[in-house]
C-alpha cells in the first residue's frame, strides 16, 4: 500500500474505488499504480524486489518525521506515508529526491520502476499491454503494432527539403 | 599451472573496437577468440517489446554512476547492436582540441585528413550512405523546419540504415528486427567467423595477467544466459596478443583490475572520461503552431504528433561546428528519439507548479507524449570523468537480472562544460520556442546525473605518457602487447555521434596490432581487404551452458 502511494505521487492516477486509501485520486485517468507499477517493482528480473519492505518502512518513518515536523494528525489506520494528503506526499518526495538528500538515489531507483511502469508496463508484453489498454501507453498516445506483433509506419517523412544545409558540408554529406 | 586454452590474438568486447581488429588479424591468418559478456542474438531475436527479459534488456546495459549514467550494448556486436546509426565524421576542428590540458589532446599523426581514408574503408565496409531529404523522418523535419524558421541550418544525417528495409519502427534501440540497420552482425563479425574466430557471447573478462613467457593470461567467467548476475563458470586463454575493446565504461576497469598481476598502469588509465558533452532537451509542440508557423503537414490531417515514428536521428543543426569558434562553444544539436522507459523519466513539464518530473504536471506532457520532440546536444565537455576502484566483476555490480548496474564513474561537470550546455540549451529554445512553436526544457541534471551514450576516452591515445594511456598505434604505455581500440581511445568529445570515429580509429590501428603481432611470433599479415555484406545476421554457433549446467543455445525470454 505505501509503495503503491509512492508510485502514484510520481505518475498520478484516478482512484480504482471510491475506498481506495493508496491512489490519493489527484488527476484524471489511470496512473503508475494502474499501470503495474507494483508489479514490476515486485518482478524477480527487476532485482529490486528484496528490498521493498525495506523500502516502504522508510518511506512511512520520513512520512511520520514529516508528520510530526508538520504537528500533522495522520490516520493511525493506514500506513503513515498513505495517510498523508497528496499535496504533502508531494512535497515529502520532493525532498527525498533532491539533490543532496543522502537517500536520494533510492527514491530515484523507486521513481525510475514506477515511471517504467507507465510508460512501457515493462512486466508484460507490449502488445498484451496495448491489448488491455494499459493506461500509460494509452495515455501516452502509443500507436498498436501491425496484426503480426510488428511496428511498421511505411509513412514517415514530409519528404522535401525543409532547410538548407550547412555551407561546409562535404560532399560525402559530412561536417567539414 | 593448471591447463587453458591458447590462441594468438584475444578481443575482450566485440563492438566497434573489437570487431575491426577481430575480422583484420582472422583474416590475416591469426587465430582469434573474442569474448563478450553479452548474448549473441540475431534478428528474430530482437523483440519488438519493452517486457523485462526482451532484447531490450538483454541486450543493454544502463550503468549508473555519482553524477554520470552510460548507456551501451551488451551483446555480441555491442553498440552497433543498439545503436541508432547516424554516422557523421568528426569535423577538423575537433582533432586540433586542447580541452584544459593547454596543448593539443589529439596524436599529431592523426588530423582528419589522416583519417579519412580510414573512415573511408568503414563508410564501404558496413556500408554508411548519404541521406537526402526523403529519408528524414518526421521528427528529424519539423527539427529542420524551425531551424529554417530561426534562420539556421539543417542537414539530413548519414546513416549506416538500409533504408529498403527499414520500417520505421523505433525499436533499433532493441535491435533491428529487419536486419535493416547495418550493424557489426552483418559484416565485421560473420567475416571475421568465417576466417576461424571464435566468439564467445556471455563471457565477461575480469582480469589480465602476464605469463612467465611474457604472454598474457585473461581471466573470464561464464554468465547466466538470463540472470546475468549468476556466474557458471570460469577460465582462462592464453594470447600473445590482447586487444581490450570492452567499452569506455569498461575497458579501464579491466586494466585496473589487472594491474594487481600486470603491473602499474599508465596514470590515464581510467581518467579523462568523456561523456561526448552530451545533454537532453525535450519540446513539447504546439500543433496547431507546426501546422500555422513552420506548414507541415503530413497529409493525414496531422501536423506532426510522430514521436513514435522514425529510427532515431535523421536531421542535425552543424551552424556551430564551426572551428573559428572558441573551444568549449562548439558543439551540434540532432533530432532524436529516445524509446519510453528511458526517454521520459527526466523530460521536466514546462511551468510546472509542483515538481517538473513527476507528479501531476509530468502527467499532463505525457498525454502529449506523441507531439514531443528531443533535441540531443553533443558538444565539448572537459574529460572530468574519473573512475573510482574497481568492483569485484565486471565494471559495476548488477542491480537486476539484466540491464541495470551500478559502476564507480564519478563525473562532475566543470564550468567548461557547463558553459557549453547552456550555450547550447539557449541555442534550443531560441529555435524551438520562436513563434510558439513548444516549450522547451533540458532533462534535468539533478535526478541522476547527466547520462551519455558515447561513452569515451577513459583510456586515451595522445603524444603525452602523463595524459594518455596510449600512444599513437593505441599501444597501452609500458605494457606491449596489450592494445586498446574502443572509444575509450578516442582523446575527447567529439562534438558529433563518436561510432563512426571510433571505427576508422579501430581500421587504423589494424596494422600497428598486425606488427607487433608478427613481433610476437604470430604468422599474420595485414591483407587490408575488406568484410562482405552480409544479408541476415546470423545466430550463435557456439553452444552455452547455463546455471544448470545443461547446453542452452541463447533461449529467447
Ligand atoms: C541507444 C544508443 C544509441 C546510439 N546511437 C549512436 C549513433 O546513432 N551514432 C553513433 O555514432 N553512436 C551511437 N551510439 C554510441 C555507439 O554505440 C558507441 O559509441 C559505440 O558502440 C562504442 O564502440 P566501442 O567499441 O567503444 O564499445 P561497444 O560498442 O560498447 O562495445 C563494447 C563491448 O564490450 C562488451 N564488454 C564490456 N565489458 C566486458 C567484459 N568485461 N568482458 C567482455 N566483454 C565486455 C560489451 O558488452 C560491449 O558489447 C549509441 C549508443 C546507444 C547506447
Amino acid at each position: 500500500m505505501t509503495l503503491e502511494a509512492y508510485a502514484d505521487t510520481i505518475i498520478p492516477g484516478e482512484k480504482r474505488d471510491p475506498t481506495d486509501r493508496a491512489v490519493a485520486g489527484a488527476v484524471s485517468g489511470g496512473g503508475a499504480v494502474a499501470s503495474g507499477a507494483v508489479e514490476l517493482m515486485l518482478s524477480p528480473e527487476g532485482g529490486l524486489a528484496g528490498t521493498l519492505d525495506s523500502l516502504a518502512e522508510g518511506l512511512n518513518e520520513h512520512a511520520r518525521d514529516y508528520g510530526a515536523r508538520l504537528g500533522l494528525d495522520l490516520d493511525p489506520a493506514v500506513p503513515p506515508f498513505v495517510a498523508l494528503a497528496f499535496t504533502d506526499r508531494i512535497t515529502l518526495a520532493q525532498e527525498l529526491l533532491a539533490p543532496g538528500h543522502p537517500e536520494q538515489e533510492l527514491w530515484v531507483a523507486l521513481a525510475m520502476f514506477t515511471t517504467m511502469a507507465w510508460d512501457t508496463g515493462a512486466h508484460m508484453s507490449t502488445t498484451d499491454a496495448l491489448a488491455s489498454g494499459h493506461p500509460g501507453l494509452t495515455t501516452m498516445g502509443f500507436m498498436p503494432p501491425e496484426p503480426d506483433g510488428s511496428w511498421r509506419f511505411p509513412r514517415f517523412s514530409y519528404g522535401r527539403a525543409l532547410a538548407a544545409t550547412h555551407p561546409r558540408t562535404t560532399p560525402r554529406g559530412d561536417p567539414q | 599451472m593448471t591447463a587453458h586454452e591458447r590462441t594468438d590474438v584475444l578481443v575482450i568486447g566485440s563492438g566497434f573496437g573489437g570487431a575491426i581488429p577481430a575480422y583484420h588479424l582472422a583474416a590475416g591468418g591469426a587465430s582469434v577468440v573474442v569474448l563478450e559478456r553479452g548474448p549473441w542474438l540475431s534478428a528474430d531475436e530482437f523483440d519488438h517489446d519493452f517486457k523485462f527479459g526482451s532484447s531490450s534488456t538483454r541486450a543493454f546495459e544502463f550503468t549508473m554512476g555519482e553524477g554520470m549514467n552510460v548507456l551501451g550494448g551488451n551483446c555480441v556486436g555491442g553498440g552497433s547492436v543498439v545503436y541508432f546509426a547516424a554516422m557523421p565524421r568528426a569535423p577538423r576542428f575537433v582533432f586540433e582540441r586542447q580541452g584544459s590540458l593547454g596543448r593539443r589532446m589529439w596524436p599529431k599523426s592523426i588530423t582528419r585528413e589522416a583519417l579519412d581514408p580510414w573512415y573511408d574503408r568503414v563508410a564501404q565496409a558496413l556500408p554508411i550512405t548519404q541521406s537526402t531529404w526523403d529519408d528524414v523522418t518526421y521528427s528529424g523535419g519539423v527539427f529542420a523546419a524551425a531551424c529554417d524558421h530561426a534562420g539556421r541550418t539543417a542537414n539530413p544525417v548519414a546513416a549506416a540504415i538500409d533504408t529498403d528495409l527499414c520500417t520505421n519502427c523505433n525499436w533499433m534501440m532493441s535491435g533491428c528486427k529487419f536486419d535493416a540497420k547495418r550493424s557489426l552482425l552483418l559484416n565485421y563479425l560473420p567475416a571475421a567467423v568465417d576466417h576461424g574466430a571464435q566468439i564467445r557471447p556471455l563471457h565477461e573478462v575480469q582480469r589480465i595477467e602476464r605469463s612467465s613467457e611474457g604472454a598474457y593470461l585473461v581471466h573470464y567467467t561464464v554468465v547466466d544466459p538470463v540472470d546475468y548476475r549468476v556466474q557458471v563458470d570460469v577460465g582462462v586463454i592464453e594470447a600473445k596478443i590482447v586487444v581490450v575493446a570492452a567499452g569506455a565504461a569498461a575497458t579501464p576497469v579491466i586494466l585496473q583490475r589487472s594491474e594487481e598481476t600486470l603491473g602499474a598502469m599508465p596514470p590515464a588509465v581510467g581518467r579523462y572520461f568523456s561523456g561526448n558533452g552530451e545533454r537532453l532537451n525535450t519540446a513539447i509542440l504546439n500543433e496547431d503552431r507546426v501546422r500555422d508557423v513552420l506548414g507541415l503537414d503530413r497529409g493525414d490531417g496531422l501536423a506532426y504528433a510522430a514521436n513514435q515514428i522514425g529510427r532515431g536521428p535523421s536531421a542535425a543543426s552543424w551552424d556551430r561546428l564551426d572551428g573559428s569558434l572558441p573551444e568549449f562553444s562548439r558543439y551540434s544539436l540532432e533530432q532524436l528519439y529516445f524509446p519510453p522507459g528511458f526517454g521520459t523519466i527526466l523530460a521536466q513539464a514546462p511551468d510546472a507548479d509542483g515538481p517538473s518530473w513527476f507528479g501531476p504536471d509530468k502527467k499532463e506532457i505525457l498525454r502529449r507524449w506523441q507531439s514531443w520532440l528531443t533535441i540531443f546536444i553533443m558538444s565539448e565537455d572537459d574529460n572530468e570523468g574519473v573512475f573510482g576502484p574497481p568492483p569485484e566483476t565486471g565494471n559495476a555490480d548488477r542491480i537486476s537480472m539484466q540491464m541495470l548496474s551500478r559502476g564507480n564513474l564519478r563525473y562532475e561537470p566543470t564550468a567548461n562544460t557547463r558553459h557549453g550546455w547552456a550555450l547550447a540549451d539557449a541555442d534550443i529554445r531560441d529555435i524551438m520556442e520562436r513563434d510558439g512553436l513548444s516549450r522547451v526544457l533540458p532533462w534535468t541534471n539533478e535526478v541522476i546525473g547527466a547520462y551519455t551514450v558515447h561513452p569515451l576516452a577513459s583510456c586515451r591515445m595522445g603524444d603525452d605518457p602523463e595524459t594518455s594511456a596510449l600512444d599513437d598505434t593505441n599501444e597501452l604505455r609500458d605494457h606491449p602487447g596489450i592494445f586498446v581500440t574502443d572509444g575509450s581511445a578516442v582523446p575527447g568529445a567529439l562534438t558529433v555521434n563518436p561510432a563512426f570515429t571510433i571505427a576508422a580509429i579501430a581500421e587504423r590501428a589494424v596494422p600497428n596490432i598486425v606488427r607487433a603481432a608478427q613481433a610476437r611470433g604470430v604468422d599474420v599479415r595485414y591483407r587490408g581487404s575488406l568484410p562482405p555484406p552480409a544479408r541476415i545476421s546470423r545466430k550463435a554457433p557456439v553452444p552455452l551452458t547455463g546455471r544448470d549446467g545443461q547446453p542452452v543455445t541463447v533461449p529467447s525470454v
